[in-house]
């Protein structure tokens, strides 16, 4: 195996004053403004649906489960193409709506069924005295949530949070597919543009892993900001 | 709102979509086995006390899980033909990758399956004589397994989902059958509808089948 790394292309302009390398910047943008917005739609919706599936009302159980089952158990490449092609026939008004926010919803959506898991178990983790002091307090449905076992549930879940901000910024790659100019969409057109494979894939890789480890890295520091020291909150 | 169904016929099944369905079933099958194999081998040598062995092993491991599927795709389709000097195909590339990629996460979880065998079955397997290789075998690996089974089994049905990823380097898997299918008669709506029906049913299926065996796994226990 003999290869010749030339780089050389990334100052190639790709007309005006637009270069592989402002290219790769913008698809850079892109990825990160998918995976922050994914991760918010993950985020509240799957906090939501994941104190339903906590509560002692049927309904909002049921509702709960069958949100999970049904996001969890259609592949995510899949749920782009249903927002692409199926819904705006049902709902018109999404197809005036900029494709990225089709991939937000997708990935959302998708991600939202695990983060409702992390909130279940995490909930489910905290001691029964927790939810039985709150309420001899005197605090309603709501505000128990809110001031008591909510407070502990995100301490304790902010691992696998993390780990899911880590696997939106992967699985953002699959917008490829319904052609927004992110990192892969990037890899996969300027290596067909210039047949500098290696030397593309290798800078998106390193981006990816950049990307995933600085939100390692803002994951810590949230985890250290709101620690309370010498607390443990799991059941004895 | 007006869906028309009818042009998805029994002829329509058996020309496009079950060509893509066996081979996203071959594909997982094929790197279940395989990666579980190579997965476990990963894992012995990340639990070895020699770093020769040792951080290979985790370098692999965390490269591959920092990387997006998809982005390890191309990388092997890219790859291949640079090392060995001609193109193998989509679907030959997609096995390759598959294997490789799998490998990293089944090997954690074997990693931790290990772990969750007691420390002493080890020693008691030395005690009577057996080699490392013989304790693994016969007494670490067959709980380590078992432990495991509905973690191997959900990474499973994950990974049948990733089979539709197959896409991005166009080999012909179960998606790909009804994209076929959606440009043929010009019916996406309904054709991508039916796509996630399917899948849907699979994998539920799947999911719930793994409940019941992780009840069994915790009744043996």
């Amino acid at each position: 195996m003999h290869y010749t790394f030339n780089w050389s292309f990334f100052f190639k302009s790709i007309g005006g004053k637009e270069t592989y390398l402002t290219w790769l910047v913008t698809a850079w943008e892109w990825t990160l403004t998918i995976s922050f917005f994914g991760f918010l739609v993950a985020f509240i919706l799957g906090a939501i649906v994941g104190i339903f599936r906590t509560t002692n009302n049927k309904y909002l159980v049921t509702f709960g489960n069958i949100w999970t089952e049904i996001f969890r158990n259609i592949p995510l490449l899949v749920q782009i193409f249903l927002w692409y092609h199926v819904i705006p026939h049902f709902i018109p008004i999404i197809n005036k709506a900029p494709r990225i926010v089709l991939v937000v919803m997708a990935i959302g959506l998708f991600t939202s069924s695990r983060v409702s898991e992390n909130f279940k178990s995490g909930i489910q983790s905290l001691s029964i005295a927790q939810k039985h002091a709150g309420l001899a307090l005197g605090l309603n449905t709501l505000q128990l949530y809110w001031y008591a076992l909510l407070p502990q549930a995100i301490r304790i879940i902010i691992p696998t949070l993390t780990s899911e901000a880590m696997n939106i910024i992967k699985n953002s790659s699959v917008a490829f597919a319904i052609s927004i100019a992110e990192l892969t969409m990037f890899a996969m057109q300027a290596q067909e543009e210039t047949a500098r494979g290696i030397e593309i894939y290798l800078v998106v890789s390193v981006l990816y892993f950049i990307s995933a480890f600085a939100v390692n890295l803002i994951s810590q520091f949230i985890e250290h900001k709101i620690k309370i020291p010498n607390q443990t909150f799991v059941k004895q | 709102m007006n869906l028309d169904f009818s042009f998805f016929t029994l002829n329509i099944i058996s020309n496009f979509i079950i060509k893509g369905l066996l081979f996203s079933i071959k594909l997982t099958l094929v790197t279940l086995v395989c990666g579980l194999i190579i997965g476990t081998m990963i894992a012995m040598m990340r639990l070895s006390k020699f770093k020769i062995l040792n951080y290979p092993a985790l370098g692999y491991v965390v490269l591959i899980r920092s990387l997006p599927f998809v982005m390890v795709i191309l990388w092997v389709f890219i790859l291949i033909p640079l090392v060995i000097g001609k193109s193998i195909g989509s679907e030959n590339s997609a096995y390759i990758t598959y294997i490789v990629f799998e490998s990293a996460f089944y090997s954690e979880i074997m990693r931790s399956g290990i772990q969750s065998v007691k420390k002493e079955q080890m020693q008691a397997g030395y005690a009577v004589g057996l080699t490392y290789f013989q304790s693994m075998r016969y007494i670490i690996l067959p709980q380590a397994f078992r432990n495991m089974l509905p973690v191997i089994l959900t990474q499973t049905i994950v990974l049948f989902q990733d089979t539709s990823l197959v896409y991005a380097i166009g080999a012909y898997d179960l998606l790909k059958g009804f994209e076929i299918v959606s440009k043929n008669f010009n019916r996406p709506v309904e054709a991508y509808l039916i796509a996630a029906v399917v899948y849907f049913i699979i994998c539920f299926s799947l999911s719930y089948g793994v409940k019941l065996t992780q009840r069994k796994v915790q009744i043996a226990k």
